[in-house]
Parts: structure tokens; C-alpha cells; sequence
């Protein structure tokens, strides 16, 4: 044999380091595994991966300004906006310039919507001055032209606004997702009545945390009976379990309408028994109260299912054995049953509330206006108020606020502990 | 045994049914007196795991009453009958380490904490784990965990302790250190211990008393060295040790003899054990190393038997032979260092006493 030390560097025998030959060697099944998975990874990679990074570049992503008003951009790098005094007259000859283009192009308007998500008026001043700019004589001067075209173009802020988003990247739609705004001074909270981004997230946080210990409570003695019940049985009340993924979610959602509703089922049903008066019909949908019901009801598959996984798999004898060393019933479940479930109960946890934090469809068909999401912030800023920038930063935000969650749950209970089955 | 307090355990007339169509266990009825090692033995389904759970209270009784010390507990949980159990996996609680799992019993009963960590290192002391108490079952050996279990049961000192195949999952040479160090327990504590297993030899090694069963009856109840010596019955002969039978047909009866004619016609002289009258047929049983090759006149029963094939086994030789028809007929040489002329093929002579061989029930 010989004397290797752990210096030594290993080799086989014609001479090859050990490591490298072992390399070699696995290569060809490396390539034969990611071949396979291929297809996979490169249709995950175009459909889910890559809008995904596009979309939350949008968040920071700034360069209308820049593009639509190039001259004017960098004739206005000079100007202090702090200064007090309007730019000179080589800033507005490069705006008309920028907005003839602009005009024939017709990219000034969208320049407009954008800028007036940070100042309102923007918007109806690019679409006016876009129409009198035609007009204008091009051999200036242009000040007194374009203050006479709206005399918006003569206040300071104006001028301030534009330069403040001149730059290609901004952190505007994450302040504003935070409920801040940037200023031409600075970084400002925005005014009390106009904050609702922030309120948006701590429902969204209590909510799905409301959620997930609901479900907990009604799922964990479910799996506990499908998991000690004999297999004929079990399997009958699996099916129950399971009988919700086979319908469709809007008609779930639709259903707890019909029974939630004033004039629904459960209160003709409390009215006809006399437990609450005809005024008195209780409001259970179109507020906090839908949301939870249907939510929990739609999620709970996804606690039940993972603490059935786990729980099948403790032996009754543990239970046997805790009660034939004097524990009652009681303290046999609670020392020794329960924390051998924990495992599941974490992955049902994790499971429904990220499911849940995310949950769109379920608040805005029952939620009403007090029991909607963040998300479903999201979808209007994506379908109706147009402003993907917001939409992303809202949804970034979101990303990395379940990231942080996640990280807090790991070192509280240790994701090793997380067991699916 | 005599004892002055009665029996520790008592079953009268005891059966089981799971299904209400048949009994697993049929009218038992056991006497067990404080300090015993008895060994419950049997196949597996034979009602020896059932008769384990009712006394334990995770089965009820279907009819009849288990006593604990003169005192009824078939309406007793299982959590107040304070009876010591070792499981046949263990049963130790994953999430707790070696030490929480021997205090989980003293906390339950609310003792105090000075005295459970007291007699949490005597237990452990005992079974050779004194410095096992931090770690996690998982961590321990199969022959550890093992001990941990054994020692969990006894740890709140109760009097009885039941023992559901402890040792099915350990090797064979564990297996037998263990069961010397369990008997060893049981002799230093003076606890009351039932134990199932179907291994004989563990019974046989342990116990102070078996209890053969089989279809849910006790076949036979009596210490080792009888239970081997003299089987009541062709399932006990048959299950307890290695055995040959013969069958054939009772000719004569004399007293505590009978003389039996085999299929074959040869007549043998055998111990009358469990037989009806002349004319019954009957198994004759003759253990394998009670059988002669050095024969002489003064046997009382000399045969021939063919050689059918040599095993060598170091401590004896195993010559399996044809004798009376049956061709699976086992004899032990034992091996003194003597050359002895057997080879396959060779008709030799085999002679035995009359005391070696039962005339038991007949065999289907």
C-alpha cells in the first residue's frame, strides 16, 4: 500500500487525480440527466422564469423619460431645479425639438400617463402642448411659446418633476408601493389619505396568517382521523378530502356566495329558526368574514394533506407506549403524539400561507372592499390603471416579504422539520 | 410455586374475538405468581400477542376477568394498571432524548425532580447507559435502544412488566447477550415478568415457566427442562426443540407403557403420554440426540435405518436417514474425535430407551 497523506493528491493508476477521473467518469451520466430534463427546464426558463425577471425589472425600470426627451434630458443636466429659476432657453429649443419627434411618433401621451402617476396635470400637459407645438414657430423663442402653450411649462415643479424621473432607473414605484413618494426634495411619505399600500400588506399578512391557523384547527383532527382510521375508511374520506380539487375553484368561490350572501341560504335558514330577526340578516360576504371562510375552505386540502403524510407515518405503539408508562389520554396526545405531527404542521402551514398570501381570485369574487388582497392591488394596476412599474414593485415587495418569512420560519422551526411526506 | 399473597396476574376464563365469528383466544385461564419469568410461546396467530394486550389494556377482553393482585382491571385503562412494557420496536418517543424518555414515566406520576433524575441514572446505571442520557434514540444502536426500553419499563418500579418480542429486531449474537442481561434484570429486581416470543430457545433460556400456545389454547404450561423432556402433546414436541415423529398404532398398554406398531410393522416400546385405548393411532416422538448408534441388547427399542445424507456440523454430525418408512428422520452424533464408519447408503442399527420416546397424540 502506499503512504498517501492527505496532502497528497489521489490518483489512479495510470496517474490521473482521483477527483478528475471521477469527474470524467459521472459527466456522461450528468449530461444524460439534464438532457432529460431539458425540455422541462427550457420551457420553465421561457413561459415562467424570464416574464417573471421582465416583470420585476419593470419596478425599476425608468427609461421613457430619457428616451422620449433625449435632448431635453441632458440639455436640463445643468439646471438646478434647488435654484428657484426656470430653465434656459437651450432646454425648451431641445423639448421642442424632443416633442416634434415625439408627436410624429406618437409616444408623448404615454410619456404623459407616466409622469402624471407622480404628478397629476402631466398628463393633460404633454396632451395639449403636443397639439400646440405644431403651431409653434420654429424659430423661437421657445419659452414664451411653450408658457404660452400652458403655462404649466413656466412653474419651477414642472421642470422639477421632469428632471427628478429623467434618470433610466428610479426607485419611485417602490417608495410608492411603501406609501412614499420622491420629491424633488427628497424622499416624503405621502399624504395620510392617499397610503394604502402598506395597510394593504398587514391585512394581506393577517389574513393569511388567520387563514393558515383556521385551517390548522379544522384539518388537524381530519388527518388525525384519516390517519388512524382503517384503510377502507380512510380512503372513502380521503376521496371527501380530496373532492375539492376536482371542482372548479369559481364554482367553489361561487357557492359560498350563494350561501353566504343576506338573502343566502345560512341566513333564510337563521331567520326561519328565529336566531336572528329579518334586520338583523348578518353580513358574512363582501367583507373580511367571505374572505376567510372561503379561503380556508378552499385551502384546507393543502394542511390536511401533508399532516395525514406525516402522521401516517407514527406508529401507534408510540401512543401505546406513553399510556402503558401511567400518561392519560391528554398528556399521551400532548408529549407525545403532537410533537411528532409538528413536522406537518409545518409543511401545512408554509403550504397554505404562501398559497394564501398570493390568493387572488377567492377575495376579489368575496372579499369586497375590506377583505381584498394585496394582489388584488396587483391585478388592477396590471389590467386597469396600466402602471406595471407599481404593479412589479408591489409584487417584488410581496416576493421578498414571504422570502423574509420564510427565512424566520426556517430559524424558528428549522425547515429540516418540514416534512411532506 | 408457593406464595402467600396469591397470584400477581390471573386470568379466569378469559376469551377474545375481533370479528364475533371466531375466538383467537378460547377460555384461558392462567395463574401467575408474583416474582415469575413467564414466557408466553407459541406461532405467530396463535393469541399469545392478544392475551399479552389485554393484560396490558389496549385489548378487551371479550369474556371473563384479567386480575391485577386479586384485583379486577378489565374497566382499568391501560395508563392506570401501572404494569412496566417494553414494545417489540421499542417504542422509544423519537423527539425526546434517552433521559427525557426514562423521566417521561416519572412526570407523568408528578414526581418530583430531584427524585426522577435520581432514578433516571440508577435506571440507566442498570443497563450499562450511564452516559447515553443526552442522546437521541437515533443515535443508539439497535441493541441500546433496546436497553433504553427495557430500562424505561422498569424505571417507576412497577411490579409486573410485559415483554412483546423485545429482541425480534436485534442479531443473533445481541439476541442472546440481551436475553441473559434481561434475565439477569429480572433475577436482581424481582419483578413479575410476562413475555411473548416465538422463539423457543429465547423461552427456554429465560423463563421460569412457558406457556405453549397454539389456536388460542395453552397447550402446555410447565418450566423449560419438562416442556422439553415431556411434551404433552405432539404440537409441543414438535414445537419446543427438534423432534421425530413416527406414527403408528397403540398394540398394548401396560401401566405408564404402551407398545406401538409403526406403518412398517416394527414394534416399538414407548412412554404412554397422551393416548387413548389399543387400537388408537398415535405419533411416536423421539428427540434427535437421544438416538444410539453404539446399540446393545439391553435397549429397549433397536432399529435400522438407512443412511440418507451427513451434515458436519463441528459439535455433532446430522445424519438424516430413513427409519420406518420416514426419510426425514434426524440423529445427532455428538463429536468426541472418534472416526465413526457412517456414509449415505449404509443401513446401521439406532437404538433408544424407553424413557426418550413419547407416544403422543396422532398427527394428520
Amino acid at each position: 500500500m502506499s503512504d498517501t497523506t492527505s496532502e497528497q493528491v489521489l490518483t489512479t493508476q495510470d496517474g490521473k487525480p482521483l477527483k478528475q477521473a471521477l469527474a470524467s467518469a459521472l459527466r456522461r451520466e450528468k449530461m444524460r440527466a439534464l438532457l432529460l430534463i431539458a425540455p422541462l427546464l427550457i420551457f420553465i426558463l421561457l413561459t415562467f422564469v424570464a416574464p417573471i425577471v421582465d416583470m420585476l425589472f419593470r419596478s425599476v425600470e425608468n427609461s421613457i423619460v430619457a428616451d422620449t426627451l433625449p435632448n431635453t434630458v441632458v440639455a436640463m443636466q445643468e439646471w438646478d431645479a434647488a435654484s428657484g429659476n426656470l430653465p434656459d432657453e437651450a432646454v425648451f429649443a431641445a423639448l421642442y425639438d424632443d416633442l416634434g419627434v415625439a408627436v410624429k411618433e406618437k409616444t408623448h401621451t404615454r410619456l404623459g400617463s407616466r409622469l402624471n402617476y407622480e404628478k397629476t396635470g402631466m398628463s393633460s400637459l404633454f396632451r395639449k402642448t403636443g397639439r400646440r407645438v405644431k403651431r409653434m414657430d420654429e424659430g423661437g423663442p421657445f419659452k414664451e411659446q411653450f408658457i404660452k402653450a400652458d403655462k404649466k411649462w413656466g412653474q419651477v415643479e414642472t421642470w422639477a418633476t421632469l428632471k427628478t424621473f429623467s434618470p433610466r432607473y428610479t426607485s419611485a414605484y417602490f417608495l410608492s408601493a411603501a406609501d412614499a413618494q420622491l420629491t424633488p426634495e427628497g424622499v416624503k411619505m405621502k399624504p395620510e389619505e392617499q397610503q394604502v399600500y402598506l395597510f394593504l400588506f398587514g391585512r394581506t399578512l393577517f389574513l393569511s396568517i388567520t387563514i393558515t391557523v383556521c385551517c390548522l384547527l379544522l384539518g388537524y383532527p381530519i388527518a388525525f382521523l384519516l390517519a388512524a382510521l382503517p384503510l377502507r375508511t380512510s380512503n372513502l374520506l380521503m376521496i371527501l378530502v380530496l373532492l375539492p380539487f376536482w371542482t372548479s375553484l369559481l364554482v367553489r368561490t361561487s357557492a359560498w356566495k350563494v350561501l353566504l350572501q343576506q338573502q343566502g341560504v345560512i341566513n333564510d335558514f337563521l331567520v326561519w329558526t328565529g336566531i336572528v330577526s329579518e334586520a338583523g340578516r348578518l353580513v358574512m360576504i363582501n367583507n373580511q368574514t367571505g374572505t376567510i371562510i372561503a379561503m380556508t375552505h378552499i385551502l384546507l386540502p393543502f394542511m390536511i394533506l401533508p399532516l395525514y403524510s406525516v402522521m401516517k407515518t407514527i406508529s401507534p405503539t408510540y401512543v401505546r407506549a406513553a399510556k402503558s408508562l401511567g400518561a392519560n389520554d391528554c398528556s399521551a396526545f400532548w408529549r407525545v403524539y403532537f410533537p411528532q405531527s409538528v413536522p406537518g404542521i409545518g409543511a401545512g402551514a408554509v403550504l397554505v400561507f404562501i398559497l394564501a398570501i398570493g390568493y387572488y381570485i377567492t377575495p376579489e369574487l368575496v372579499g369586497g372592499t375590506s377583505g381584498i388582497f394585496i394582489s388584488n392591488r396587483i391585478a388592477y394596476h396590471i389590467s386597469s390603471s396600466l402602471n406595471w412599474g407599481l404593479a412589479a414593485a408591489l409584487g417584488t415587495l410581496l416576493l421578498v416579504a414571504v422570502m423574509v418569512l420564510f427565512m424566520v420560519y426556517d430559524r424558528i422551526v428549522g425547515i429540516d422539520n418540514v416534512k411532506l411526506g | 410455586m408457593a406464595t402467600t399473597r396469591g397470584a400477581a396476574v390471573r386470568y379466569e376464563s378469559v376469551q377474545k374475538s375481533y370479528d364475533g365469528v371466531s375466538l383467537v383466544v378460547k377460555n384461558l385461564n392462567l395463574d401467575i405468581p408474583p416474582g415469575e419469568f413467564l414466557t408466553m410461546l407459541g406461532p405467530s396467530g396463535s393469541g399469545k400477542t392478544t392475551c399479552l394486550m389485554m393484560l396490558a389494556g389496549f385489548e378487551p377482553a371479550t369474556h371473563g376477568e384479567i386480575f391485577l393482585n386479586d384485583r379486577p382491571i378489565n374497566n382499568v385503562p391501560p395508563h392506570k394498571r401501572g404494569i412496566g412494557m417494553v414494545f417489540q420496536n421499542y417504542a422509544l418517543f423519537p423527539h425526546m432524548t434517552v433521559a427525557e424518555n426514562l423521566a417521561f414515566p416519572l412526570q407523568v406520576r408528578n414526581m418530583g425532580k430531584a427524585e426522577q433524575e435520581e432514578k433516571v441514572k440508577r435506571a440507566l446505571e442498570m443497563v450499562e447507559l450511564g452516559d447515553f442520557g443526552n442522546r437521541r434514540p437515533a443515535q443508539l444502536s439497535g441493541g441500546q435502544q433496546q436497553r433504553v426500553a427495557v430500562a424505561r419499563a422498569l424505571v417507576f418500579d412497577p411490579e409486573l412488566v410485559l415483554m412483546d418480542e423485545p429482541l425480534g429486531a436485534l442479531d443473533k449474537q445481541l439476541r442472546e447477550q440481551m436475553q441473559y442481561e434481561i434475565k439477569h434484570i429480572h433475577e436482581n429486581l424481582g419483578v413479575t415478568v410476562v413475555y411473548v416470543t416465538h422463539d423457543q430457545t429465547e423461552a427456554l433460556t429465560m423463563s421460569d415457566r412457558v406457556a405453549v400456545f397454539n389456536d388460542g389454547v395453552i397447550q402446555q404450561l410447565s418450566s423449560p427442562d419438562i416442556l422439553y423432556e415431556d411434551p404433552q402433546n405432539s404440537f409441543v414436541a414438535q414445537f419446543i426443540g427438534e423432534n421425530n415423529k413416527l406414527s403408528g398404532k397403540v398394540v398394548e398398554i401396560q401401566g405408564e407403557e404402551c407398545r406401538v406398531e409403526l406403518d412398517d410393522g416394527t414394534q416399538l416400546k414407548a412412554d404412554k403420554v397422551n393416548v387413548g385405548g389399543v387400537g388408537d393411532r398415535t405419533t411416536i416422538s423421539l428427540r434427535p440426540e437421544r438416538v444410539e448408534f453404539d446399540t446393545h441388547d439391553a435397549m429397549d427399542n433397536i432399529m435400522n435405518g438407512r443412511i440418507e445424507e451427513l451434515i458436519y456440523l463441528g459439535d455433532h454430525i446430522r445424519v438424516r436417514m430413513n427409519v420406518a418408512g420416514n426419510d426425514e428422520f434426524i440423529a445427532k452424533v455428538r463429536n468426541r474425535g472418534e472416526k465413526r464408519n457412517l456414509s449415505v447408503g449404509d443401513t446401521v442399527p439406532i437404538g433408544w430407551s424407553l424413557g426418550d420416546c413419547k407416544a403422543l397424540d396422532p398427527v394428520a
